[in-house]
C-alpha cells in the first residue's frame, strides 16, 4: 500500500503562486470575488504564507506553501459526526463532500487552517466556467472542502498502471501544485518506496514537519532554507 | 415561612390559568413576532447561503455555538437544583421547583436548536441520528458532537419526565376546578389521577428515582458540551479543566436565570405570598458559592496557561487579557465575579432586587464567557498567517436576541396552562414532619372534587 507524501523545499520556493492558480484550476475551486475574500470566504486549498523577518529596512521575506498536511493522526477526522472526514488506506485525509453536513468542527480542530467552508453555491467569472475539470465534483453550499493531493490524478494513474500490469513509477503522479511549480519546490511521491524522490527528500537533515509539537504526524515534509 | 391556607392556594395559583388579561396577548404577541423574525432570518440564511452570517475562515464557530453552550448551561439550574433540593429534602424548595424545572426544559429545547441552526446543510441534520440507513452508514461515535446528541436527548427526556410527573396532581386540581373544554383537556392531562394512596406512593417513588438519576445526567451533559472544545487541539481549548469548569458555569448561569424568572413570576402573577425573600436569599447564597467556584476555575485556567507559557496559548491569552478582547474579558470578570460577590456576599444587598441585579450581570457575563472561549481561540490558532477576526452579522444577532424572547414566550405560555408553583407540593409542605406531610397531601387532592 503506498503512502502518499509531499516534500516542500523552502529553499526553492519563490512565492510565485503558480501552485495556488493550478490548484484552483484543477480542483474546480470557485472564486468568491474581492468583497467576499476580504470577509474571509476565499478558498485556497494551497496558500503561500509570507513571513517577514527582521526590522525594517533589514527585512527578509520568507515563503511557506501550506496545504492539507494529510496527517496520520489528523484531529479533523475523529470529530466529524458523519465520517465525511476520514482516513483512506493509502494515508490520504479524505473529505466526502456528499456526506458533509457542515458542522465545521473539522476546520476548528485543524491546527493548519487548511479546510474551507462553502459559504455560497459555487460560481465562476466568465470564461472560467468553461474550464471546469470533469474529474472533480463541484461542492454545494454548506460543505467543507480541502486539498485532496489531487486524488483524481492518483486514482487515474493507479488504475492505468494496474491495467498495464505494472507498478506506478516514481514521479508519474503529479498533483497540480507540484506540476505547476517552476522551481520544483514541491515533490510528490510514495513514502513507502525508500528510493522515491520524496522519500529521499523527507530523510534530509533539513526536513521538519509543520507544527510537529501538536502531535498530528503530518505527511508533508518541509525542507528548511540552507 | 408561612404559606396561605389551602383554599387560597388554589385560588391564587389557578388565577393565571382561569383569567387572561389583554396584557398577556400583548406580551405574547411581541415576543412571538421576535421569534418569527428570527425564524425568517434563519430561513434567509438557508436560502441565500451561510455567507450571510459573520462566520468566516478561520473563525468557523461564533454566535450560534455561543448560544448553544449558553442555553444548555442555563438549563442546568432547574432540574439539577430541584433534584438536589428534593434529595436533601429542603423544605423551602417547594414553591421553587417547578419554576426551575421548566427553565431546564425550555432552555434545552432552545439550546438543542443551535446545532441544527449552525449547520451548513441543516436539511441533513438527521444524519446525526443513529438510524439503520440503507447504506449502512452510522454516525461517527468518536465525535463529541454525536455524544452531545445523546447527552442532550437523555437530559431532555429526563427533564421532561421530571417536570411532568409532579404536574399530574396539579392537572387534577385544574380539572376539578374547570368547566367546559378546559375540563376535557385537563381530564386527559391528569391521566386519571384520583389521589389514591397507591397513586401517591407511585408518584413519590418515581420522583425519588428521577431525582437520583437526573443529577449524574445533568453533570455529564455539560461535561460533554465542554468536550466539544477540549477534544480539539486548539490553543486554550485543549484543557483538562473544561469539564468541571463548564458544569460550574452552567449551574451558575442557571441559578441566575432561575432568580430572574422567579422575580418576574412573583411580580407579574402576584405571588408575593408564595415566593418569599427567603427563597431569593437562599438561592442568592447558592449564586455566591457558584461565583466563588467560577472565579476559582477561571483563575486556575488562566494561571496554568500563563505559567506554561506556550507560544500559541499565550497569543490567545494576551488577546483576551489585554488586547482586542480585553474589554469583553474584564466585563465578564466584573459581571461574573465582582458584582455577585459584593451583592450576594453582603447580607444588606441580598434582597430580591439585589439578587435580580446580580443575576442579570451573571447572565451577561456567562454569555460573554462562552463567546470568549470560542472566538479568540479560533481567531488565533498557531500559524500567524491564518489569524482572523469575527464580526457577527444581523442574522446572528437577531437569532441571539430571539432566543431570549423565545425563552420568555415559552415561560409565559407555560404559566398560562400549568400552575407555575406546584400546588400539591406547597400544600404538602406545610406540616414540618415527613409522615404528616404525606398524610396531609393525600386528602387534599382527593378533596378537590368538592372543595
Amino acid at each position: 500500500m503506498p503512502k502518499w507524501s509531499l516534500a516542500v523545499d523552502l529553499d526553492r520556493c519563490n512565492g510565485c503562486g503558480a501552485c495556488v492558480t493550478a490548484c484552483h484550476a484543477e480542483n474546480n475551486i470557485s472564486t468568491v470575488g474581492a468583497d467576499q475574500a476580504a470577509r474571509g470566504r476565499a478558498k485556497h486549498w494551497i496558500r503561500v504564507e509570507r513571513y517577514w523577518e527582521g526590522e525594517f529596512p533589514d527585512v527578509r521575506l520568507k515563503f511557506r506553501p501550506v496545504m492539507c498536511q494529510h496527517c496520520d493522526n489528523a484531529p479533523c477526522e475523529p470529530v466529524c459526526p458523519t465520517y465525511a472526514s476520514h482516513h483512506t488506506p493509502d494515508g490520504l485525509n479524505a473529505q466526502v463532500y456528499n456526506r458533509c453536513i457542515g458542522t465545521r468542527y473539522c476546520a476548528n480542530a485543524c491546527p493548519y487552517n487548511v479546510r474551507f467552508f462553502d459559504f455560497f453555491n459555487p460560481s465562476w467569472d466568465k470564461p472560467l466556467h468553461l474550464q471546469l475539470n470533469p474529474d472533480v465534483s463541484i461542492r454545494e453550499v454548506g460543505v467543507m472542502e480541502k486539498c485532496t493531493f489531487c486524488v483524481q490524478r492518483i486514482k487515474a494513474t493507479t488504475i492505468q498502471a494496474k491495467a498495464e500490469d505494472r507498478a506506478v513509477k516514481d514521479g508519474e503522479i503529479q498533483p497540480a501544485c507540484a506540476q505547476a511549480c517552476p522551481a520544483t519546490a514541491l515533490v510528490f511521491g510514495d513514502l513507502s518506496d525508500p528510493e522515491s524522490a520524496v522519500s529521499r527528500l523527507s530523510r534530509s537533515p533539513r526536513g521538519s514537519k509543520l507544527l510537529e509539537d501538536v502531535g498530528t504526524k503530518p505527511s508533508v515534509t518541509y525542507l528548511s532554507k540552507q | 415561612m408561612s404559606h396561605p391556607a389551602h383554599a387560597r392556594i388554589n385560588v391564587d395559583l389557578l388565577r393565571p390559568l382561569m383569567r387572561t388579561s389583554w396584557r398577556f396577548y400583548l406580551v405574547a404577541g411581541i415576543l412571538g413576532s421576535i421569534v418569527v423574525t428570527a425564524f425568517f432570518a434563519w430561513i434567509s440564511q438557508a436560502y441565500f447561503g451561510f455567507g450571510v452570517s459573520g462566520i468566516r475562515w478561520p473563525v468557523y464557530w461564533g454566535f450560534y455555538v455561543t448560544n448553544f453552550v449558553f442555553w444548555i448551561g442555563i438549563s442546568h439550574a432547574g432540574t439539577l437544583i430541584s433534584a438536589i433540593l428534593r434529595l436533601v429534602d429542603a423544605g423551602w424548595r417547594r414553591p421553587v421547583t417547578r419554576c426551575a424545572e421548566v427553565i431546564t426544559v425550555f432552555a434545552l429545547m432552545i439550546g438543542a436548536l443551535f446545532p441544527i441552526i449552525h449547520l451548513g446543510r441543516p436539511w441533513l441534520a438527521f444524519w446525526l441520528f443513529p438510524y439503520p440507513s440503507e447504506r449502512l452508514i452510522w454516525p461517527n461515535f468518536r465525535s463529541p458532537l454525536v455524544w452531545d446528541f445523546f447527552a442532550i436527548n437523555t437530559y431532555l427526556t429526563g427533564s421532561v419526565l421530571f417536570l411532568v410527573l409532579p404536574m399530574i396532581p396539579d392537572f387534577a386540581v385544574v380539572r376539578d376546578k374547570a368547566t367546559g373544554l378546559r375540563r376535557t383537556i385537563y381530564t386527559y392531562l391528569a391521566l386519571g389521577w384520583r389521589g389514591t394512596p397507591r397513586q401517591w406512593h407511585r408518584l413519590e417513588t418515581a420522583m425519588s428515582i428521577m431525582a437520583v438519576g437526573i443529577v449524574p445526567v445533568a453533570v455529564s451533559v455539560h461535561t460533554i458540551v465542554s468536550f466539544d472544545f477540549s477534544m480539539a487541539p486548539v490553543p486554550m481549548w485543549q484543557s483538562t479543566i473544561f469539564g468541571p469548569y463548564f458544569v460550574a458555569g452552567a449551574i451558575f448561569s442557571g441559578i441566575a436565570g432561575l432568580l430572574i424568572a422567579m422575580a418576574i413570576v412573583r411580580k407579574v402573577l402576584h405571588l408575593q405570598d408564595y415566593l418569599h425573600p427567603v427563597h431569593f436569599q437562599n438561592l442568592g447564597k447558592l449564586l455566591l458559592v457558584m461565583a466563588l467556584l467560577w472565579g476559582y476555575f477561571v483563575f486556575n485556567e488562566r494561571l496554568v496557561t500563563y505559567y506554561g507559557n506556550g507560544p500559541s496559548e499565550m497569543a490567545v491569552f494576551w488577546r483576551t487579557q489585554r488586547e482586542s478582547f480585553a474589554p469583553l474579558y474584564w466585563t465578564m470578570v466584573i459581571c461574573n465575579f465582582v458584582v455577585p460577590l459584593v451583592l450576594m456576599g453582603i447580607r444588606y444587598f441580598r434582597t430580591i432586587t439585589g439578587c435580580v441585579i446580580a443575576s442579570l450581570c451573571v447572565v451577561v457575563g456567562m454569555w460573554l464567557e462562552r463567546f470568549l472561549i470560542i472566538v479568540p481561540s479560533l481567531g488565533h490558532k498557531y500559524l500567524p498567517y491564518s489569524y482572523g477576526i469575527y464580526r457577527p452579522q444581523p442574522v446572528e444577532i437577531i437569532i441571539a436576541i430571539a432566543t431570549f424572547a423565545a425563552m420568555t414566550l415559552l415561560y409565559v405560555l407555560f404559566a398560562k396552562v400549568v400552575p407555575i408553583i406546584s400546588i400539591w407540593e406547597l400544600k404538602a409542605g406545610e406540616p414540618p414532619s415527613a409522615s404528616a406531610r404525606l398524610a396531609d397531601a393525600r386528602p387534599v387532592a382527593q378533596g378537590e372534587a368538592n372543595p
